[in-house]
């Protein structure tokens, strides 16, 4: 199954509910066939972008979404072909699983024999042939997000959107459904919007992540961008786990607490040659090492044992408690004085 | 994954269940008495309750009812009152069919809209809807009286007791229709059929019906059976022309033998009963409570849970 894929661009969006902006005026462009995901905390009006795709909502005045060449501003969802997987899937309780998979092509009046083709292609696609006529509710949450997933592609849509269409389902399930998902829409080539709170979701998936707070885009990117250059503290602390350094800088160093670290070359805030300043790292790009050598030293304040990783919680080393994963099998007890360097080029300067 | 939840429940269950015994052992006896004075009054309120109708329906087959069963049963009463007031019974029945349907056509999107519409508008609508119950029949009946009596073809006419009764009978059915179209998350299904290119009107014929059915079936089951046992403000609104079964019955024990009175409540009974029946069996469903019937099968294999497995 491949799709047509269109590009999507949103020109100066914005969205007020009731007089309170929920949104404010956003430009976003989404390239046939790209992944793109909506990344935030809820409330961050990734919803209601993703909404205003689908044209379950529209956008206040002045703002513009366009399919391609197309604007469809002013076009209901129904008309706008587009998949949509809902958070809590949608599904008709009154149809059976064909039903539901089948009941786009019905509304679209598609010939019977061709529409029941199509399903059962899907149904067999999502390994969901053996459940074609279970009602809905006899459905596990996994399979009743196969099911809505078959439906959204049996309209053959030129957009899917899918609003956090993992977030229902227990862990253990999440994490295999996700790589299943890659790879389905690696292979479908359709274009998708993705919303969702889960960053380990948006990495995976997404070919370019949007992370929003508080009605507005912080930063878009790749997930490596994202990651290892984040545009401002918002994003370092919403993707991830970030330790802060706030000390002096002096000598082409910060000095700070316990000890001091060299200044990255580029992009350090307030080119002055001395003053207060303070840079960030990312847990596992800090290692223990001989206290001597060590940029800086401080003890042990806990040591949370996660299986294939410790996460050591250090205290004295800088003013904020730092956190450092160490990998293999470390055991420190509380109290234990150690030396932490940091790779030169993982510290972070942050605006 | 199932072995931890396996082992983490036993241990749980054993330590509550001597203590329990211990206790139970010495109030036994107490716990007995209890029981069997709670059957006691059950009983006696149920024989308070029962015993008036298996009287009245007795009386109702019993030659002479002064003279008791001794007297001889018979159905002559019955066919009396069958030739007397059949009218009252087809009215009766006609007048429920018909406000059933205005009360279908206008309560069925009336009770979705409600149940769609957060604004304080539709709240205060939902309070006006109740009045009719909370009021006396009378009360809604004079007030039909005061602004229609003076169209004397309406006043004459069966349409009277008709709006009369939809007046009564259509909080029932919008209420209904609310409360499971409340609980069905018809926003949200309407969105996906939406997605899937449904206009509204397909949306509500293909979705929003079909997921508020129990409402519609509890709404009418209730509908039907009040209208045909409704007596305050059919009484006021009748003509003698226009008397409804429950008229008909005021008359029967007014003006003739207790026991035409009473084979006339046999009859009212066969008519309501499967009504009422109904209305309890189906009324479970309204709730969604038979749903639950169905076991959900939970998490399964996780080979099964991969969406392609196959290339």
């Amino acid at each position: 199954m491949k799709l047509a894929p269109v590009p999507i661009t949103l020109t100066q969006c914005a969205k007020t509910f009731r007089g309170t902006r929920v949104l404010e005026p956003l430009d976003l462009q989404i390239g046939a066939g790209e992944t793109l995901v909506l990344l935030g905390p809820s409330g961050c009006g990734k919803t209601t972008t993703l909404r205003m795709i689908a044209g379950l909502e529209t956008p206040d005045a002045g703002g513009r979404i366009a399919f391609g060449d197309e604007d469809v501003t002013a076009l209901p969802i129904e008309k706008r072909q587009v998949g949509m997987v809902f958070q809590s899937y949608a599904l008709f309780p009154n149809l059976t699983v064909r039903g539901n998979i089948g009941y786009g092509l019905k509304i679209k009046r598609v010939a019977a024999d061709i529409a029941r083709q199509r399903v059962d292609e899907l149904l067999a696609m999502m390994r969901l042939t053996a459940h074609a006529d279970k009602p809905i509710d006899q459905l596990s949450g996994g399979q009743r997000q196969r099911v809505a997933l078959a439906r959204a592609l049996a309209m053959q849509p030129r957009v899917l959107l899918l609003d956090e269409p993992l977030t229902a389902l227990d862990a253990r399930l999440r994490d295999a459904l996700r790589s299943e998902m890659n790879t389905l829409l690696r292979e479908l080539g359709i274009t998708t919007v993705y919303v969702t709170h889960d960053q380990a979701e948006a990495m995976e998936l997404g070919d370019r992540i949007v992370v929003m707070s508080a009605g507005r885009i912080e930063q878009i990117g790749t997930p490596r961008d994202i990651y290892y250059r984040p545009a401002n503290r918002a994003v370092a602390q919403f993707v991830g786990t970030i330790n802060r350094l706030a000390g002096e800088r002096r000598d082409g160093m910060l000095s700070t607490t316990g000890g001091a670290v060299p200044l990255p070359l580029r992009g350090t805030p307030g080119s002055a040659a001395a003053g207060e300043t303070e840079l960030f790292f990312r847990p596992e790009d800090a290692y223990l090492s001989d206290s001597a050598s060590a940029h800086l030293r401080g003890t042990i304040e806990s040591a949370a044992f996660l299986g294939e990783r410790t996460r050591l919680t250090i205290g004295g080393a800088a003013p904020d408690a730092l956190i450092v994963d160490v990998a293999g099998r470390v055991e420190l007890a509380r109290g234990t004085p150690v030396g932490i360097s940091i790779a030169p080029d993982a510290l972070i300067a942050l605006s | 994954m199932n072995s931890v939840t396996n082992t983490a429940r036993p241990p749980s269950a054993p330590p509550s269940a001597p203590s329990t015994r211990r206790h139970a052992q010495p109030r036994l006896s107490s716990r007995t008495l209890l029981a069997a004075s709670q059957w006691l009054v059950t009983l006696l309120l149920c024989a308070f309750l029962i015993v008036p109708v298996m009287m009245s329906i007795m009386a109702g087959l019993t030659v002479n009812y002064f003279k008791g069963v001794s007297s001889g049963l018979t159905l002559r009463w019955l066919i009396e009152v069958w030739t007397q007031y059949h009218d009252s019974v087809f009215l009766s029945l006609e007048v429920a069919a018909a406000t059933l349907v205005i009360t279908l056509l206008t309560g069925v999107p009336a009770g979705y809209v409600l149940a769609r519409s957060k604004t304080r508008l539709s709240r205060i609508i939902e309070e006006f809807l109740v009045l009719p119950i909370a009021l006396p029949g009378l009360a809604s009946a004079l007030a039909l009286l005061v602004v229609y009596g003076g169209i004397t073809m309406f006043r004459m006419s069966v349409w009277f007791i008709v709006v009369g009764h939809v007046v009564f009978t259509l909080p029932f059915m919008v209420r209904a229709v609310a409360a499971v179209a409340a609980s069905a998350d018809l926003r949200t299904l309407e969105e996906g059929a939406a997605s899937l290119g449904a206009s509204f009107m397909q949306r509500f014929l293909t979705i929003v019906l079909p997921n508020v059915r129990p409402g519609i079936v509890a709404g009418a089951l209730a509908v039907v059976t009040l209208s045909i046992g409704e007596f305050n403000l059919t009484w006021m609104l009748h003509t003698p022309d226009t008397k409804t079964l429950p008229v008909g019955l005021a008359d029967t024990y007014a003006s003739l033998r207790i026991e035409i009175g009473s084979a006339y409540t046999i009859l009212f009974f066969i008519m309501t009963m499967p009504l009422l029946v109904a209305m309890q069996w189906l009324g479970v469903d309204a709730t969604g409570q038979r749903s639950s019937k169905h076991k959900r099968l939970k998490a399964v294999a996780p080979s099964s849970t991969r969406i392609n497995d196959t290339p």
